[in-house]
């Protein structure tokens, strides 16, 4: 019975905590934040659409530490920034800066939404113009129907 | 309303459809060349086969005396395709195009070995254990091959195999014509 309990028990402990952790050790422990902000904003140039934090390619590893040691030199995030895409181009940066080559990609959520937005706005305007346009029936066209309608109740259809 | 703007999702159809067609053929490992144009990074490290010589990029920069038109080339043992790649270097290297080796993040003794086993087409090998030059040029993966002009700045850069079509294709005329200007000068 105690075996099975402590069986039972084992499952409930975290694979998490065998998972390796990568240790990275701060002087200043205010630096992780920012450590941590700039790997998952930096993206591996190796492998196809990962950041650094959840890569682990020699390459990764290597740019970790080097993020980590401009961090305890007392480099500014940008300086960092700069640091990586002048040498690995501007492909490192999940965040890419406003340019001139990259003012298009900025533009364009804001610039489709306007779009659709107009689109939306004309449907409408025009729903309702159609909407006035349906004029009420005069009385001379009412007196004709009704004619009409008599005129097909007397003579079934054939 | 004009009937010709019923043809606009269609254009837009047709034009993404274009671009998306024509980037079909791009490598998407292929990073744009962040040091092309720029001077070749400075570095001081150890020389692979002679732990006591320090070599420098004053070795082939062009304000000193040592200025040339050289190929950097990184390889390291570990890297399969550099294999493939190290006899087309050795028969460059008996052409006369000088090039100067970057063992990257390697072993000193398998690299030595390697160079014994498969000849040496090196000038000098550069032994960077740690890769530090390695990010400084902004280096992914090995192989990669630099053109470096005489006066130290980086040309083109291959990253990958460097064989008889890429050289014929990417290389051999700047390089020609670099070497022209600086027999020139």
């Amino acid at each position: 019975m105690i075996n099975k309990l402590g069986l039972f028990l084992l499952l409930f402990i975290s694979c998490d905590l065998i998972a390796g952790v990568d240790v990275v050790d701060f002087s200043d422990e205010s630096l992780r934040p920012r450590y941590q902000q700039l790997i998952q904003e930096l993206r591996c140039p190796k492998c196809q659409n990962q950041n650094l934090a959840d890569s682990n390619s020699p390459i990764s590893v290597d740019l970790r530490n080097q993020v980590q040691r401009l961090l305890e030199e007392g480099k500014t995030n940008d300086q960092i920034k700069t640091y990586l895409s002048s040498r690995y181009s501007d492909f490192i940066l999940y965040r890419p800066q406003v340019k001139q080559n990259t003012w298009a990609l900025w533009a364009a959520p804001i610039v489709l939404l306007l779009v659709g937005l107009l689109i939306l706005v004309r449907i409408f305007q025009r729903q309702k113009t159609t909407a006035v346009v349906a004029e009420p029936v005069s009385s001379k066209d009412q007196q004709r129907l009704r004619e009409l309608l008599k005129k097909s109740n007397g003579e079934p259809n054939k | 309303m004009n009937r010709l703007t019923l043809f606009i999702p269609l254009l837009v159809c047709i034009a993404l459809g274009a671009f998306l067609f024509f980037s079909l053929g791009k490598d998407p490992q292929e990073l744009p060349s962040a040091l092309v144009g720029k001077p070749f990074p400075e570095f001081a490290l150890e020389e692979l086969n002679n732990p006591e010589r320090q070599v420098s990029d004053k070795d082939f920069r062009g304000d000193s005396a040592n200025g040339q038109v050289v190929l950097v080339n990184i390889w390291a043992t570990w890297c399969f395709a550099c294999r493939i790649e190290h006899p087309y270097l050795n028969g460059l290297a008996e052409q006369g195009v000088a090039i100067i080796g970057l063992n990257y993040k390697d072993n000193r003794i398998l690299a030595k070995q390697w160079l014994l086993e498969r000849g040496d087409p090196y000038q000098f090998t550069i032994f960077d254990p740690r890769g530090t030059l390695g990010i400084d040029l902004g280096v992914y993966g090995a192989p990669e091959t630099y053109l470096v002009d005489a006066q130290g700045m980086i040309r083109h850069r291959r990253v990958g195999v460097v064989d008889e079509r890429i050289w014929n294709k990417e290389f051999r005329d700047l390089y020609t014509q670099l070497v022209d200007e600086a027999n020139d000068q």
